[in-house]
């Protein structure tokens, strides 16, 4: 599970452009900040690899590992 | 502990004021990454996050520690790494970390830099050089390459930049690196490897400033910048082989020292058990 804190980004579409399997897009309406949040749109593609979580400077994504059981 | 690792947030979150947070950097600055890579080296360095201080001097990198759970100190621009030096030697067990900016340690720092490096000082300097003068309105730095536009250079910078990880090497560093802000994984390794140092180890890290650098330079957005920076770096290995002409321009990143030389705190302890037979420093002002 791929979450994205609204309240922390700023929209700079760095996690968009280092996702090696292109799971974000970026939202087309704004929210109340005026912030294109990105999108995780293709989540199935995900390999948790958590280099979206290393790349965003505002430390607003947060993916979830699959759980062993 | 059981609550930090269920509660789903990001993992650099609980090392930092949550209450300060959205920080003050603009969007897409490389400072938080750095920030990321920190914990992260910190985390596979199995470093003690109380122990760790952190200090700084002036800048855009320097606000950096404000936003950390830890001691820190704010000091005087330049004047990082001298403060740095005397908190070691005062109290040897700290892991200090000194995050600098390329004005801080390169324009005002420099004399603190190189001599911080000759003695060999036991402190961790992460050194985030986005090749301008970010907090004061996009002037040329001592690092801004030869060519780079800025409100200072409006027909490009006509000195040659500071090659800071080449000087720190030279000045006798234990440990030197230069990575940039898209190799976050490497960056967090050389992280690690300079926590565990006995010395003084120098990271250097080539970030963006969309804000400044990038509006002047035609790469306006973040993910021009970090385009940029992907297209323009090459390995310390293969730049080796390269002659000056094919260098002109590029980024050259990976690990320029690693080698273990007497430490200063160590020498100064040794000195006064050898003189007094006691250690020099006491860790608490009450105690003889």
């Amino acid at each position: 599970m791929i979450k994205i804190n609204p309240n922390l980004c700023k929209g700079c579409d760095l996690c968009i452009e280092s996702c090696p399997k292109q799971v974000y897009t970026k939202s087309k309406v704004s929210n109340t900040k005026g912030v294109y949040l990105p999108n995780p749109e293709n989540e199935d593609e995900c390999i948790k690899c958590h280099l979206c979580e290393l790349m965003c400077p505002d430390q607003a994504t947060y993916v979830e590992d699959e759980k062993n059981d | 502990m059981d609550s930090e690792i269920n509660s789903k947030e990001n993992p650099s979150l609980k090392y930092l004021r949550k209450d300060r947070l959205p920080h003050i950097f603009c969007g897409g600055c490389g400072n938080g990454i750095i920030l990321n890579s920190f914990f992260k080296g910190m985390e596979s360095a199995e470093m003690d996050f109380d122990n760790i201080a952190m200090v700084s001097g002036i800048g855009c990198s320097s606000r950096i520690p404000g936003y950390v759970k830890c001691d820190s100190l704010h000091t005087t621009h330049g004047r990082s790494l001298a403060f740095a030096t005397g908190l070691k030697t005062g109290n040897p067990d700290l892991d200090v970390v000194v995050f600098t900016g390329d004005g801080d340690a390169a324009a005002i720092g420099g004399n603190h830099l190189i001599h911080a490096a000759r003695r060999n000082i036991n402190l961790t300097v992460i050194c985030i050089n986005n090749n301008i003068y970010g907090m004061t309105g996009g002037q040329i730095s001592p690092t801004s390459p030869k060519g780079s536009f800025g409100s200072t250079a409006p027909y490009g910078a006509q000195d040659a930049p500071f090659k800071l990880a080449e000087l720190v090497t030279a000045a006798g560093a234990s440990y030197v690196a230069r990575w940039t802000t898209v190799n976050p994984v490497q960056l967090s390794n050389a992280i690690k490897k300079g926590l565990k140092t006995d010395g003084f180890s120098f990271i250097e890290v080539i970030s963006q400033c969309p804000t400044y650098f990038g509006r002047k330079n035609k790469l306006r957005t973040p993910v021009d910048m970090i385009r940029y920076f992907k297209d323009s770096t090459v390995v310390k290995r293969k730049a080796d082989k390269m002659t000056d002409e094919e260098l002109l321009g590029k980024i050259i990143i990976g690990e320029f020292a690693n080698n273990n030389r007497g430490e200063f705190t160590k020498g100064i302890c040794n000195l006064s058990i050898e003189e007094c037979g006691k250690p020099t420093y006491k860790k608490s002002a009450y105690k003889l």
